[in-house]
């Protein structure tokens, strides 16, 4: 049934419908409503059986999620930004060992300077944990990969995380449809572990392992993932079966098909990416763009294919290596690195500038011109940098930069976007 | 597709305001989209929230940049947000203030924009009459739906009881319903002087 409700609410329904045995989380925003509606239905006893525990920390919220996934339960947490990377030795352990946690992030930027904001650089943080890392364009689509992210974990004992942009969309209300509880179960058997902590059939799980066969154990882990390459669309296919509509998937074309250029981004810019090629569609501009579900496993076959008839690539991402350039463009630049066409990286929408259709139309105009640097920072105001360091050069004490630059502003949370 | 910014103060409501009527569109069969954005997580701070309202999938994600309407829930805004910044020249502007245009150091309003797209609503005075706290949120809902006629009232008033149960429900509807009359009682003295 559609209805009108917000993306935080969307998500906690879809998971208790995937009955969850164990939540554990800590509040940060833009992750709070989630974990507060998850918690709000244990309390009410809609979802049941289900302990919610109450920790002291992201530290601790992983660390409950691993020790309840050993111990045989489904287990569920969610988070942000700084609460992502305080969490970050239990995350790579969760993937270690191999446990089928199903962690929400909701995406936002890292500090310092603290921002509340969105972008994925807390995502981009943990790329390389072994947690497979799916992204949604939209709400529905978040809604829709937690049903699919609880089968794929389960099936091969790997973590995931469903990346959706914070407030973009967890705070945005738009029309949805939240997966039915008889849907949800039809789809996703109860929770058989592939290994468990047991008293009747003692295990141990986490021992050392040495030079002999460390390479061994993650080189499964990477196989794993390989086979994710393979369920992950397998799994959207079922998927669009069972509740008929699309959702997940390993990429996305829009209207690629005799394009020149194509834009390549993760998430709920996406929405606005469509707009503006449409735009420049009928200025009669040959653009498309490819959305990118599955960053990791990343998948190198979908995207070379994806992009096979472009000249240029322009990647959009919201994050960024600083003292080199794009962090997804490195992986779209190995997955064509064969292809004759150039790759132009764009860093947009960091901590939460808002990406505007004009922007990215302009962007768009620019690009099928082939006047688009390598790298390109998308609405940087040139001119606070110039200030900026024009004061770092006529004074050696000459305070903090950030703190330069809000007063450079003069005015705090005046501007639209 | 018609687009409407909310500014007000972090604890006023104004992104619960945005919310309701992404509600009230989507009951009409519409598709709506509602978000805010947060200046800083605190109460008093300005925040913005965001409505779209279309007869088609609403796919952007950017902040409302070229409005159709503006609603000001908090004047003290007035002279530190640029708060008609892409105002369209078609558009509306609803300000929550038993003051005029005029009163507010705003009347070169009335040179940019229609004289009867503009409207200040005590909408806080009358949620106080009703509810007994001056949460102006619904009442604004109801001006805006007076203003524009972009919504009926009567969606205003099923979205609100969906948001608002039981007492408090109808209470804000009460809210709604007594700006929607002051709106559109001051919107044919407009029209009467302007004839």
């Amino acid at each position: 049934m559609l209805r009108q409700i917000e993306g935080s609410r969307a998500v906690a329904e879809t998971v208790a419908h995937c009955r969850p045995e164990v939540v554990c989380a800590y509040p940060i925003s833009p992750q709070t409503h989630i974990i507060e509606a998850v918690g709000a239905m244990v309390k009410a006893g809609t979802l049941s059986p289900c302990e919610f525990v109450n920790v002291e920390s992201e530290f601790a919220a992983m660390s409950v999620a691993i020790g309840a996934s050993a111990a045989g339960a489904r287990s569920y947490t969610a988070t942000s930004s700084q609460g992502l990377l305080f969490m970050i030795e239990a995350v790579y352990n969760a993937a270690g060992l191999g446990l089928p946690i199903v962690m929400t992030l909701a995406n936002r930027a890292i500090g310092a300077p603290i921002n509340i904001w969105n972008d994925h650089s807390d995502a981009m943080a943990v790329r390389d944990s072994g947690w497979i890392q799916l992204f949604a364009e939209t709400n529905q689509e978040a809604a829709d990969l937690h049903v699919q992210a609880f089968r794929l974990a389960e099936e091969l004992s790997v973590p995931v995380m469903v990346c959706m942009d914070g407030f973009i969309l967890t705070h945005a209300f738009e029309g949805l449809d939240v997966p039915e509880q008889s849907d949800v179960d039809a789809f996703l058997p109860p929770y058989e572990p592939r290994q468990v902590l047991d008293p009747d059939d003692p295990v141990s799980i986490g021992a050392m392992v040495g030079p002999e066969a460390f390479e061994e154990v993650r080189y499964l882990a990477h196989l794993r993932q390989l086979d994710a390459l393979a369920r992950i669309p397998a799994l959207a296919a079922e998927f669009s079966e069972a509740f008929g509509r699309q959702s997940g998937g390993l990429v996305s074309p829009y209207r690629t098909e005799d394009a020149e250029t194509i834009v390549v981004a993760l998430g709920s810019v996406l929405g606005t990416i469509k707009d503006a090629v449409d735009v420049r569609r009928d200025a009669g501009d040959r653009v498309g763009v490819v959305g990118i579900t599955s960053f990791r496993p990343f998948p190198r076959d979908a995207v070379r294919e994806a992009l096979s008839g472009a000249r240029r690539i322009v990647v959009v991402e919201k994050a960024f290596s600083i003292g080199f350039g794009g962090v997804l463009s490195t992986d779209v630049a190995m997955a064509t690195h064969d292809a004759d066409c150039s790759l132009r990286t764009v860093v947009a929408g960091l901590g939460g500038r808002a990406i505007t259709r004009r922007s990215l139309e302009e962007l768009l105009a620019a690009a099928s011109r082939d006047e688009l640097d390598t790298l390109t920072f998308l609405d940087l105001d040139h001119g606070i940098i110039e200030r900026e360091r024009a004061r770092m050069t006529a004074t050696r004490r000459s305070g903090p930069s950030a703190e330069n630059i809000l007063r450079d502003l003069g005015t705090v949370a005046s501007r639209i976007g | 597709m018609f687009q409407v910014r909310i500014h007000g103060r972090g604890g006023q409501g104004v992104v619960t305001a945005a919310e309701i009527l992404s509600v009230a569109a989507f009951s009409e069969g519409r598709h709506a989209q509602a978000f805010p954005s947060f200046g800083s997580e605190r109460m008093g701070a300005p925040v913005v929230s965001f409505c779209r309202m279309d007869d088609r999938p609403i796919r952007t994600r950017e902040p409302v940049m070229e409005a159709d309407a503006i609603i000001v829930q908090d004047v003290t805004l007035i002279h530190q947000v640029d708060l008609f910044a892409g105002l369209l020249p078609e558009g509306y502007v609803l300000v929550n203030t038993s003051r005029s245009f005029d009163e507010l150091g705003l009347g070169d309003l009335f040179g940019q924009f229609h004289r009867d797209h503009l409207v200040t609503c005590p909408a806080s005075e009358l949620a106080l009459e009703q509810l007994g706290r001056p949460l102006s949120n619904a009442a604004l809902l109801g001006a805006f739906a007076a203003l524009t006629r972009e919504i009926t009232l009567d969606a205003i008033d099923t979205a609100v009881r969906d948001r608002f149960a039981g007492a408090l429900g109808e209470r804000n509807v009460a809210a709604a319903t007594a700006a929607y009359r002051f709106v559109t009682l001051a919107e044919e003295q407009v029209r009467a002087a302007t004839d």
